[in-house]
């Protein structure tokens, strides 16, 4: 996350400024009527805090003074200005409502609007975008980063609302007496100005804690997650320091922005007191020359008062457009970013469920434009027939079953289903033909039924089931299910409905946790469950155990299965499922043929699968050698 | 008198006013698990400040310093009551002189506030920062000091909140509602006291006029503690959807259901932004409450007081000075609604890092008790131990075992059997239930960590990398190591080939947990940073079960070359690691059902072992 950082120099503060008013500009274009709604209630708002002030002035005016100078109330007049403050209350309650509610559901809209976008986006980007980008990062991108961007929405109206009111404060003003207008004149460009400067201040600071809180959260996140490493090392020292030494960053920039807070708030506090006391000053003179009476000084030493703290929702909009424009940046990267990979329109002729044909040609791909892992790969997967792809770590096997599931796009080459281009197909073409069952099992944090059926038209609990049972995993969905009646109230976040036969058991994060040999199972029913007519295996039962696994092989070796099969494996007994095997190295086709040939023909291939038996045959040697020693 | 709602800028007027970059500028940060446990507030804070105690730093000059520049707000009222009956209303005409001497007045009391306010925000905010990141760091450092199995019972997430907004949330109240909280009472407290001095009468009618808000300022704080609480739930869920969409994004596409996945993301998203929705409303509506009782008390302080100046109790001076001073008192009204709140939050925010940083590590280090390993070779003796997870049924029964030094042992056996709980039992990842696991004689829990740590290593199957280069991630296993040492290890175990083709070779960046490398890579990588911790006794939990074979092979060659001389227990399903060990172990259903080399095992007829191998024979011949 360190390359998101907000950096916000004096340098081009204009720009941010420019380019923040463009990010409330478009928000004010995809939410008009809501943000007249809210603007209106401001300015109501506004207009009733003038007029409170004058009327609070009228009151002592013409209510207040007389009756005490004259020693008798004039009912009336007293009713009519209790009814006025009262009235101007009711209504003030009016403006807020509109001006708070309205800004908040702007707000709010725009977060949801541009998450649900965002999120569009990542399920429209191809996988090889998502590999670019740290979960972290994308993560913030459809929180923190939608966020910061409307943060300066909450206080738009309230603050367009108080400009206008500014307009009008000084506009009365200059009706009452033109010389305390000058107070208020000398007054109000003061508070605004130092507003500014407040925010300027501060935005650099909050932007640098900003990062630092970014920082520290991604420290945190990836010390916890690599705990156990950690501890089996003995290194919580070494991590507590190197996390301690950013959190002291944090803390000395948190302080520095309480320092600038700490000058500016008070300052901005005593400011229009000030102005109130100007205006005794200056009103004692004129009121002495006759020019205005005592109703007009509390008028305006109330107006001075008021207004204080709504100028200050124009400081807020200000200081929170840096860090709304780098959100707004960081989220129109998600919008803006390119290399879709749209499915095409073209379906196949699925001839009743029967098998399908894979064709890789000349297939060159590497990972984000860098060197290819894979060179002109050509290999076929015959309609009906298994064929076993073989090869060292690191040879590129993984590529090309993401290739063959359309994952990412070849660089070169085309990758054929059934002789059409995998780029032609249409989503639910391609997603009911091919099933790709990856190395490391994703689980959902859903139920069993969900886990597995994804929610796929046609996939019912029967199917369910038959899938649970062709990957061996029917067996401990039942536990599951009867774990969770047994513990009843006690464990009842393990299940929602009581888990009466295990499928509405919620596993992933915060459901039942499932070892990895479970997870690969349950992986491979969601694969099976599609009924595919070509299914590919990345090392999809590394994880489970041998007798299991032989289970599992033999299952998918019966005749449950309709599908060509495309697996990635070391053992013997899953390369003798395949009707042929491509054996890689370093990213190209070395070899293809018959176990028994390559076994004959390709060294590689041989030191490969034969390694036990090797290292066996060569134990056996060395025992035999030791025992003719030893008794030497 | 001072601008009325001031302090709402941060809390009254929340919603416009994005304070301070809240939890969910924590990216991913889930507010903390579960509701508050029932325990007073006030003993969280005696807890807190017990582990805290720098916070009590000055604490008595910030508040007398938060007390002085409170007290600024009154003057101004006072001063516009002793303009306008001294000075503006003065027999005779309006008397300059005395208005200026009562403004220069004036103005000195606001100038000393001011620099009050100034100096109580420098300290607070600096001591606040300081103890908090003290916190902060002291919590990171006991999670990691918790046992895995208590780590693995909250969700990652939430430990990182632990360290990250919890810790905010306890820094925005002490450095805002707490002493906002404070500073109300006393303006309520000073405030009424200027009223009451100039009129008893019209104080009774301020209350009056504020008593139906008080009454009804704690059913408002439950409603928005509520609706607050369902925003921070719904905000969980929909981090843990968005979550799910970016991670699990190869299979949304493979398995075409980005429809379905879309679906489940705009419900969560949604109920998020209703949530948020209604607990704006609900707060609107009580800060709206506020706004009726001020305009009520204005209104009646009118009536009254008029009735009282014709009376001649009152001037028109006091009576005015009233119509500000009811918006002073205003504030803390509205405040407490919304404060005590947040003060909910921060209370439960800290009550969780508490709650982690009170926690007892089960699995603790015997520290100055302890005692080394004595050097040399590591013997392994199991003495009857039992195992079983919270609320599990045992995972080991009665195990009781012997490894000498220096031996080769394989663990194995079917899955969930409890290899790897035996893996986690040898090298003190968690204590047994009963019974005890001894390390050359020495029993396990009276080991110094410095010591077990430095002679002990597990390599767990899922090997975490941390995202920076291979040569960082090995020399993780010693820091001390250069890139020539680096380079000699890995020659050692027969990996120097593979990190020289490595387009950066040393220098290649692993990713994020290692991503940017195949499986089995990162196992490699895993292996070479156990390797170069150089430990004498080495604890391999499949380690390599995404490896080819032929480099497998090679590395067990290699390893035990390597290792000659020191202690190795293998725990694998590839049974090939068997045949190589000097003993097998079998494990089944928590028991050790057969031991001994592995020719003998196989030839004992009907046997565990003998199945587990017939089928690895059927799988790899």
């Amino acid at each position: 996350m360190a390359d998101d950082g907000v950096e916000v120099g004096p340098t081009h503060r204009r720009g941010v400024l420019g380019r923040g008013l463009g990010v409330l500009w478009r928000a004010v274009r995809d939410e008009p009527r809501i943000f007249t709604v809210a603007v209106a209630g401001s300015c109501l708002f506004g207009m009733l805090t003038i007029g409170t002030a004058y009327v609070v002035g009228a009151v002592t005016g013409r209510v207040v003074i007389p009756s005490v100078e004259r020693g008798q109330a004039a009912p009336a007049a007293l009713a009519a200005g209790a009814a006025a403050l009262l009235a101007l209350s009711v209504l003030r309650v009016g403006g807020i409502f509109a001006r708070r509610l309205g800004a908040g559901i702007m707000q709010y809209r725009l977060q949801a609007r541009y998450r649900r976008r965002v999120t569009r986006k990542y399920l429209d980007l191809p996988v090889a975008w998502h590999q670019r980008n740290s979960t972290g990062t994308l993560l913030s991108n459809a929180n923190a980063d939608v966020e910061a961007a409307w943060y300066p929405i909450a206080p738009l109206p309230f603050a367009v609302g108080t400009l206008v009111m500014l307009v009008a404060a000084v506009g009365s003003l200059f009706a009452v007496d033109w010389v305390l207008a000058l107070v208020g004149c000398a007054i109000f460009p003061a508070l605004f100005s130092l507003n500014v400067a407040y925010s300027r201040r501060m935005a650099p600071r909050q932007a640098r804690a900003q990062q630092l809180r970014a920082e520290v959260s991604a420290i945190a996140h990836e010390s916890f997650d690599g705990a156990l490493v950690v501890k089996t090392m003995g290194r919580e020292a070494a991590e507590t320091a190197r996390f301690g030494e950013r959190a002291g960053q944090l803390r000395d920039a948190l302080i520095q922005v309480g320092r600038v807070r700490g000058a500016f708030d008070p300052v901005l506090e005593t400011l229009p007191s000030l102005g109130t006391l100007a205006v005794l000053v200056v009103g004692a003179v004129r009121l002495r020359q006759g020019a205005i009476d005592i109703a007009d000084v509390v008028s305006v030493a109330f107006l001075f008062t008021v207004l204080a703290f709504p100028v200050r929702a124009i400081g807020w909009v200000l200081s929170e457009l840096p860090r709304s424009v780098a959100g707004w940046d960081r989220v129109e990267r998600v919008l803006t970013a390119t290399g879709e990979m749209p499915y095409g329109t073209s379906t196949l002729d699925d001839h009743g469920g029967a098998p399908a044909a894979l064709r890789m040609d000349g297939v060159t791909f590497g990972y984000d434009g860098g060197d290819p892992v894979l060179h002109g790969v050509t290999f076929e997967v015959p309609a009906g027939r298994t064929v076993a792809l073989v090869g060292p770590t690191g040879s590129g096997k993984s590529t090309i079953a993401s290739l063959a599931a359309r994952l990412v796009d070849p660089v070169a080459g085309t990758v054929r289903l059934d002789g059409q281009d995998v780029r032609e197909l249409s989503a639910p073409a391609l997603a009911g033909t091919v099933a790709l069952v990856p190395q490391i099992a994703f689980v959902f944090d859903d139920t069993v039924r969900g886990n597995v059926a994804l929610g796929r038209a046609g996939v019912d609990d029967d199917a369910v089931w038959q899938a649970l049972r062709l990957a061996q995993a029917d067996g401990f969905t039942s536990r599951l299910g009867s774990m969770a009646r047994d513990c009843g109230a006690r464990c009842a976040h393990s299940s929602r409905q009581g888990g009466a036969d295990g499928l509405d058991t919620v596993v992933g994060e915060r459901g039942t946790s499932l070892s990895g040999g479970q997870r690969q199972r349950l992986a491979l029913a969601r694969a099976l469950a599609g009924q595919p007519r070509l299914l590919v295996l990345d090392d999809a039962t590394s994880a489970v155990d041998p007798r299991v696994e032989a289970a599992i092989l033999a299952a998918l070796r019966g005749s449950q299965t309709r599908a060509s099969i495309l697996v990635i494996a070391y053992r013997r007994a899953t390369i003798a499922l395949a009707d042929e095997v491509v054996y890689l190295e370093h990213g190209r086709v070395v070899a293809r043929g018959g176990h028994q040939a390559l076994l004959a023909t390709v060294p590689g291939y041989a030191n490969l699968v034969t390694a036990y038996e090797k290292a066996e045959a060569e134990r056996e040697r060395e025992k035999a050698y030791d025992e003719v020693e030893v008794p030497g | 008198m001072r601008a009325p709602q001031r302090e709402l800028g941060c809390w009254g007027e929340r919603e416009e006013r994005a304070c301070e970059p809240r939890s969910a500028s924590w990216g991913a940060a889930v507010s903390g698990t579960g509701e508050a446990r029932p325990e007073s507030t006030w003993r969280t804070l005696r807890r807190g400040l017990a582990l805290s105690p720098e916070l009590r730093t000055g604490l008595a000059g910030t508040l007398g310093l938060a007390v002085v520049s409170m007290a600024g707000r009154v003057a101004v009222p006072v001063a516009i009551q002793q303009a306008v009956d001294r000075g503006l209303r003065a027999p005779g005409g309006p008397d300059l002189d005395t208005v200026v001497t009562i403004v220069l007045a004036t103005c000195g009391v606001l100038a000393v506030t001011t620099v009050c306010g100034y100096l109580m925000m420098r300290r607070l905010f600096t001591v606040s920062e300081t103890a908090l990141a003290g916190v902060r760091t002291r919590t990171f450092r006991h999670v990691h000091d918790l046992s895995m199995l208590h780590q693995q019972e909250e969700r990652r997430g939430a430990l990182v909140s632990r360290v990250t907004s919890d810790v905010d949330a306890i820094t925005q109240f002490l450095q805002w509602g707490g002493v906002i909280l404070l500073v109300s009472i006393g303006q309520l407290t000073v405030t009424t006291v200027v009223m009451a001095a100039y009129s008893w009468q019209l104080t009774l009618v301020v209350y009056a006029a504020f008593l139906p808000l008080a009454l009804a300022v704690r059913a408002f704080q439950r409603r928005l503690a509520a609706a607050y609480g369902a925003v921070r739930k719904l905000v969980g869920a929909m981090l843990a959807a968005i979550g799910e969409s970016v991670v699990g994004a190869g299979v949304i596409r493979a398995y075409g259901v980005a429809h379905r996945t879309a679906a489940r993301l705009d419900e969560a998203i949604d109920a998020y932004r209703s949530a948020q929705t209604r607990a704006m409303r609900a707060a609107v509506t009580s800060f709206s409450a506020g706004e009726l009782a001020a305009g009520l008390a204005m209104a009646s302080v009118v009536v009254v007081g008029v009735l009282l100046g014709v009376d001649g109790q009152l001037t028109v001076g006091q009576v005015t000075a009233f119509l500000f001073l009811v918006t002073l008192f205003i504030q803390p009204v509205q405040i407490a609604t919304e404060v005590l709140n947040e003060a909910q939050n921060a209370i439960a925010g800290w009550r969780r890092v508490l709650d982690i940083l009170e926690v007892d590590p089960d699995v603790a280090d015997p520290g100055a008790n302890g005692v080394d390993l004595p050097p040399g070779p590591v013997d392994v003796r199991f003495e009857h131990v039992w195992f079983a997870y919270p609320a599990g049924p045992p995972v080991l029964r009665d195990v009781d075992l012997d490894i000498p030094a220096k031996t080769r042992v394989a663990v194995v056996g079917e899955t969930g059997g409890g290899k790897t709980t035996f893996a986690k039992l040898l090298s003190r990842l968690m204590d047994p239930g009963e019974g005890r696991v001894l390390l050359s004689g020495v029993p396990l829990d009276q080991v110094r960590f410095a010591s077990l740590r430095r002679r002990v290593v597990l390599v767990p199957q899922d090997g975490f990398l941390f995202d920076t280069t291979i040569a960082e991630n090995i020399r993780f296993g010693r820091p001390s190591l250069d890139d020539d040492g680096l380079m000699l290890a890995l020659a050692e175990l027969g990996l120097a080939e593979w990190v020289e083709a490595l387009p950066r070779g040393l220098a290649t960046p692993v990713g994020e947990r290692g991503e940017a490398l195949s499986v089995g890579e990162r196992q490699l990588v895993a292996l070479a940073r156990a390797y170069v911790a150089d430990p004498d006794l080495l604890v391999l939990d499949e380690a390599t079960s995404a490896v080819d074979p032929a480099t497998e092979v090679r590395l067990a060659r290699t390893l035990d070359a390597v290792t000659r001389g020191r202690t190795t227990v293998a725990i694998a399903h590839r049974l090939a690691t068997a045949q190589a060990a000097d003993e097998v172990v079998v494990v089944d259903e928590g028991r050790i059902v057969q031991r001994g080399p592995h020719e003998q095992l196989v030839r004992e007829p009907d046997s565990v072992y003998g199945r587990l191998y017939a089928a690895w024979l059927e799988q790899t011949r």
